[in-house]
């Protein structure tokens, strides 16, 4: 928006004005999230900048919070650091076992969340669809009702899955299998979400068109639609990846000592002694959102190149 | 011409139109059955919990199953009934009972939700139970005298079916008088209104500043060209799809006593070493951080709105002569609105039921509705916990509707 050459003097100064706000508020965006940066290297266990630190002293600076997570819940921390040492860290470091169960959790939720998400978005985009509206408003639903809501009916749900149908089964919580149906739920509108936003721009002579040369349905949905719309489905399944791996409420509740995740390590971190090493964790999982984002940038002009819309 | 029409068939015979119906239900029939097993999916470990859970603010035998005969006598006797030898013989046949069972305080902890206090009332008088003689009145009276209390005998007739509105009675600050009657409690005990008339005006404020700081830069990147403005996305995007719990402690990193603000306000001689402003884990702390969260739902509805306004309106206001505040207001703003609607509904409806952000930096007076819900969940006051969420629910779901009624769920984007 470049200031026209009509603009008064007082236009000229509220042109500036704009700018530096809007500077502020980016300022306001962005500066929590790379403030954990430059801490988490902090030589001392403080949460600010200390005087080497400003003065960039090489003192000031130290990977000791990064080592913390790899030694911290390890039966030998001190043993020399060999091949019996890594298999330490990884069997029994309170981070590591976090950092595995988060990802295990987040790749079945995401994969449930993927395939009954895409399967059901296909659906709803026809226009032959029955109560669309409706069934559309259930299935987002999981993303605007209260987590709090959510994790304590799970919570009593979990505790005996049988019982609306009047008999004891067992029980889902402190099972894996219950935070995964959990996070599947919860991922689940932003597949929808997703999916159906690229489906709109689908064209849908070219199945039909796949129908009329003979291909079974199957073999149009697998040789021309995903490929189509292959870029929405993965971007929806990096968004359930993150809902999982990012999610605390629902594991809070449900999950036992067995299925901690770093989000639940995290709030034990925060609620009870915060140390810098949180701040440790907070850089990699920012590294690890950038790289998501840029994925996710990537897949949404791949998906407008091959639908031929143009990005406005 | 009708009924040449009606005789058109197809190949195989079959008139079309009945043709075209079974085709159109099969289509129907196919795209349902695409949806089905997520529905299915979403119903069972969604909707059935969930509804299973707010049963319980409606539900809860606590009473009822421990105490069958003061059940019966009940039953019997309506309400208004003098509570006679009858009655105190039932009271005394199901202390004993509950002594045998062992589900006094079970009994006991029921009537203490309307009567706080009661408790004690069960558990020691039914350990004495099964020595009482008649006359039971006079025997229990003996043995404590609040047996003489209308009140208890009003909670006990309510609680003697397991269906009951206490909690939610409870949940609007109210309570049952003596006759029978419903009256508010004292002033100084209304919390759980006052709770969600708190929460919604938080929630109206982060709202309100989410809208402040979207609307300058959501048009600045909708004015901006694409390569810009794509550019500057990314510092929206970057934090939506940051962890929330690493926001969180970036804030608390930044904003606590010993914190980055504070360090860098005392370093600039704003404010003494002893004047540190406390910023977090008080209202002021959830209002800050959760309006970092949601800023971004807030920019992308607004900027998709925003981008699709023709530049040439208000180049026609101004050569028309209106100042650039009057274009602004009379020319840019009106065209916004649905963006400032969608947007501001959305970061209303997540603000409302929101948790996590206000039990890590909200302090005491910084906790919503969704923090007291787990604090009776953590007390096993199940049912009032199952109450509050029903009445908190409720709200969330009429904005849910007027969401979609306004906005439409299938215009909802991210990223």
């Amino acid at each position: 928006m470049a200031l026209p050459v009509y603009a008064d003097p007082l236009e000229r100064l509220w042109y500036y004005t704009y700018h530096v706000i809007c500077v502020a508020i980016f300022v306001f965006l962005i500066s929590p999230i790379l403030i954990v940066m430059p801490l988490s290297f902090n030589a001392e266990p403080y949460f600010t900048f200390t005087q080497k630190m400003l003065t960039f002293d090489p003192e000031g600076y130290s990977l000791r919070w990064y080592d913390l997570l790899l030694t911290h819940g390890m039966v030998a921390p001190d043993a020399p650091r060999d091949s019996s040492w890594w298999e330490d860290v990884w069997a029994n470091a309170a981070w590591v076992k976090a950092a595995k169960n988060s990802v295990i959790i987040g790749f079945w939720s995401t994969i449930v969340a993927t395939v009954l998400g895409t399967l059901a978005a296909l659906g709803l985009s026809r226009s032959e669809m029955p109560y669309r509206r409706l069934i559309m408003a259930v299935l987002i639903s999981p993303m605007i009702v209260p987590i709090i809501i959510i994790a304590t009916g799970l919570f009593f749900f979990y505790s005996n899955p049988c019982s609306m149908l009047g008999f004891e089964c067992g029980r889902l919580t402190s099972t894996y299998t219950g935070v995964v149906l959990a996070h599947a739920t919860l991922g689940i509108p932003f597949v929808i979400i997703t999916v159906t936003a690229t489906l709109i721009g689908f064209d849908q002579s070219l199945s039909r068109a796949a129908a009329s040369l003979g291909a079974s349905p199957s073999r149009t949905f697998f040789k021309v639609v995903l490929p189509l719309i292959l870029p929405g489905v993965i971007s929806g399944a990096l968004f359930a990846f993150v809902t999982s791996f990012d999610e605390v409420v629902a594991v809070l509740f449900i999950a036992g000592p067995d299925q901690q995740t770093i989000p639940r390590q995290m709030w034990n971190g925060i609620r009870e002694a915060i140390s810098p090493a949180i701040l440790s964790v907070a850089t990699i999982l920012v590294l690890i959102s950038i790289a998501l984002l840029a994925t996710v940038e990537l897949l949404r002009r791949r998906s407008e190149r091959i639908r031929g819309v143009t990005p406005q | 011409m009708t009924d040449a029409y009606s005789q058109l068939t197809t190949a195989d015979g079959r008139p079309l139109k009945a043709a075209l119906a079974a085709a159109q239900a099969r289509a129907r029939r196919r795209a349902f059955l695409l949806v089905a097993p997520l529905l299915l999916f979403v119903v069972v470990t969604f909707i059935l919990p969930i509804g299973q859970m707010l049963q319980r603010s409606v539900y809860h035998d606590g009473f009822s199953n421990s105490a069958p005969a003061l059940g019966e006598w009940f039953s019997s006797h309506p309400d208004g009934s003098d509570f006679d030898e009858s009655a105190y013989a039932a009271l005394a046949s199901d202390l004993a009972l509950m002594k045998k069972d062992k589900t006094a305080g079970e009994a006991g902890t029921r009537i203490n939700y309307t009567v706080p206090g009661t408790r004690s009332l069960f558990t020691s008088s039914a350990r004495g139970a099964d020595k009482l003689e008649p006359p039971y009145k006079e025997a229990l009276l003996a043995l404590d005298a609040k047996w003489g209390e209308p009140v208890i005998w009003q909670a006990m007739r309510e609680a003697s079916s397991p269906w009951t509105s206490d909690f939610y009675l409870i949940a609007t600050d109210r309570q049952r008088t003596a006759d029978g009657g419903i009256e508010r409690v004292p002033e100084n005990e209304r919390i759980y209104l006052w709770l969600f008339g708190k929460t919604f005006i938080l929630s109206g404020v982060i709202t309100f500043l989410c809208l402040i700081l979207a609307f300058p830069i959501a048009h600045l990147l909708a004015t901006l060209p694409m390569s810009k403005s794509n550019l500057l996305m990314i510092l929206v995007l970057l934090p939506f799809w940051t962890s929330l719990l690493v926001r969180t402690t970036s804030w608390i990193v930044l904003l606590q006593g010993q914190g980055v603000v504070n360090n860098i306000l005392v370093s600039l001689g704003v404010i003494g070493d002893d004047g540190r402003i406390t910023m977090i884990y008080n209202q002021t702390g959830t209002i800050i951080v959760m309006t970092h969260i949601l800023l971004p739902f807030m920019v992308l509805p607004l900027y998709s709105v925003m981008r699709t306004i023709k530049p040439s309106y208000a180049r026609a206001a101004r050569s028309l002569g209106a100042t650039s505040w009057t274009t602004f207001r009379r020319i840019y703003l009106p065209q916004t609105l649905p963006g400032i609607g969608a947007g501001a509904l959305l970061t209303f409806i997540l603000a409302v039921g929101y948790y996590i952000t206000p039990a890590l930096v909200g302090g005491a007076d910084g906790q919503l509705i969704s923090n007291l819900i787990q604090f009776h969940m953590s007390k096993s006051n199940w049912s009032l916990a199952a109450a509050l969420s029903a009445m908190l629910l409720a709200g969330v779901l009429v904005l849910y509707w007027l969401y979609d009624r306004l906005v439409g769920i299938d215009k909802l984007k991210l990223g």
